[in-house]
């Protein structure tokens, strides 16, 4: 038995626990007793988060792997069809081959123009609509949910039904009834798009799939997109302002200073790091890390906001410098499951952040910073609400 | 130095072609990696290297 459970719960907002700062100060591997009482392995250094995430003999799939905190478990079950994110090779290859066309870079740049539309359009909304307002739900949220709905192909007055669903889904409170109600609706809606897809088919991405995949993983392939796009760029829009905006000097720099704005997105997504319960692998085989022997069957959890602020990768690791060099974080993974849309989330960020700040000079917050609710409650951490005035 | 990629084992993350656009480039259906020079001109060879460090897959290596 170990006495450490993942630790999840902050002293600071953008800090990672203190407790798994202290860890990682004592070592890289940890034991660690799953939400189930499995006892697995805690990793808070980089060079073995990297090194495991890189590895084949990890698998992600999802019966195999014990859950960090309770609310997981109900969720750790089959893959559904499509959910390539929680396959291994090569059944995951399949999906991965189909979509990465679709992500690269150069498309991801030819999308810009749109998303600068998308922004500039909110950012109207907002300044007519007069401070204060929340941040979230005006700028955070609409930015990559406009973005990711016309890529894919989803109807955005749809949205409201598939946001509360999900939101139900990824709040670590939900029970598991909850849980699983909310994932029939979103499948439920979105079998019904695919079935629209397959009979009158637009120019859109997921039209562009359905020669390629059966009705059962097409359905599963948009939900993971749409989930994906959604909660994951939202977080960092809000958590990456609300830090931005205690950091005077970094956000002067990210508002006036065009050659910062590409460096400066890649800094606050290693200091912010929203991917905070896990990724977890679970071993094949017994595999050595760093001198420890972890067993086959053994879950292994990585604590990413800790490994990200790693002093022997990262100098000053616990400075937020838009500056320095701050490639090679693990927010977006490494190996066969890195982001397939971190490029798409890039481009998103750095049209955002500098036209919100350009736009809005006096933006500030509304609310005392101790005030601003923070997502520790959720499977994607960030901000619920960031009120601002200006 | 001299580049090579794998696109077998490439997963279109994209990061080389963001690292070193005069080097690396991604195919416009499949967005694997494509080589756009497999000797880089002086100057680049760090940002070569960077990139190959970035690369999720181990797909680009340098010899």
């Amino acid at each position: 038995m170990s006495d450490l459970t993942f630790p999840i719960a902050r002293q600071q907002p953008f800090d990672p626990p203190e407790e798994a700062t202290a860890l990682r100060q004592q070592g890289a591997m940890h034991r660690l007793t799953f939400a189930d009482g499995h006892l697995g392995w805690l990793v808070t250094g980089y060079s073995a988060a990297r090194s495991i995430l890189a590895d084949p003999r990890f698998s992600n799939r999802p019966e195999r792997l014990h859950p960090v905190v309770p609310a997981r478990m109900q969720l750790q079950r089959d893959v559904p069809p499509g959910f390539f994110l929680r396959m291994d090779a090569p059944e995951h290859t399949r999906y991965r081959k189909l979509l990465m066309g679709q992500f690269t870079v150069r498309r991801m740049k030819a999308l810009e123009p749109r998303i600068e539309e998308i922004t500039h359009s909110c950012l109207d909304a907002l300044q007519a609509a007069g401070p204060p307002a929340d941040l979230v739900e005006s700028f955070a949220l609409p930015i990559p949910s406009l973005v990711i709905c016309e890529l894919l192909g989803v109807p955005y007055e749809d949205r409201v039904e598939f946001q509360e669903a999900t939101k139900i889904l990824v709040n670590l409170e939900t029970k598991a009834d909850d849980a699983l109600a909310a994932f029939s609706r979103i499948g439920a809606y979105l079998s019904e798009l695919i079935g629209r897809k397959r009979s009158e088919p637009a120019d859109d991405l997921l039209s562009g799939l359905v020669e390629d995949l059966n009705h059962e993983e097409l359905t599963g392939v948009a939900f993971l997109l749409l989930l994906a796009g959604h909660e994951t760029t939202a977080n960092m829009l809000g958590l990456g302002t609300y830090a931005l905006l205690t950091n005077p000097g970094q956000l002067a720099a990210m508002r006036d200073d065009p050659s910062v704005v590409e460096n400066g997105v890649e800094e606050l997504l290693r200091y912010l790091t929203i991917i905070h319960l896990g990724p977890v692998r679970s071993a094949l085989e017994d595999v050595e890390v760093e001198g420890h022997l972890v067993r086959a069957g053994e879950s292994i959890a990585l604590h990413l906001p800790t490994v990200n602020r790693d002093p022997s990768r990262f100098q000053d690791a616990d400075r937020l410098d838009l500056q320095r060099p701050a490639g090679g974080h693990l927010t977006f993974g490494h190996g066969i499951h890195q982001c397939l849309g971190q490029q798409l989330a890039r481009a998103e960020m750095r049209i955002a952040y500098p036209a919100l700040l350009r736009r809005l000079p006096g933006l500030r917050l509304a609310v005392s910073p101790e005030e601003v609710p923070m997502r520790s409650d959720m499977s994607i951490y960030g901000v619920h609400r960031l009120p601002v005035t200006w | 130095m001299k580049i090579t990629a794998d696109t077998t084992v490439c997963i279109g993350a994209g990061m080389c072609a963001l690292t070193v656009p005069e080097v690396f480039d991604q195919s416009e259906d499949e967005g694997t990696v494509v080589l756009l020079r497999e000797v880089p001109e002086e100057g680049q060879e760090e940002a070569v290297r960077r990139a190959v460090s970035l690369c999720p897959s181990g797909a680009i290596s340098v010899s």
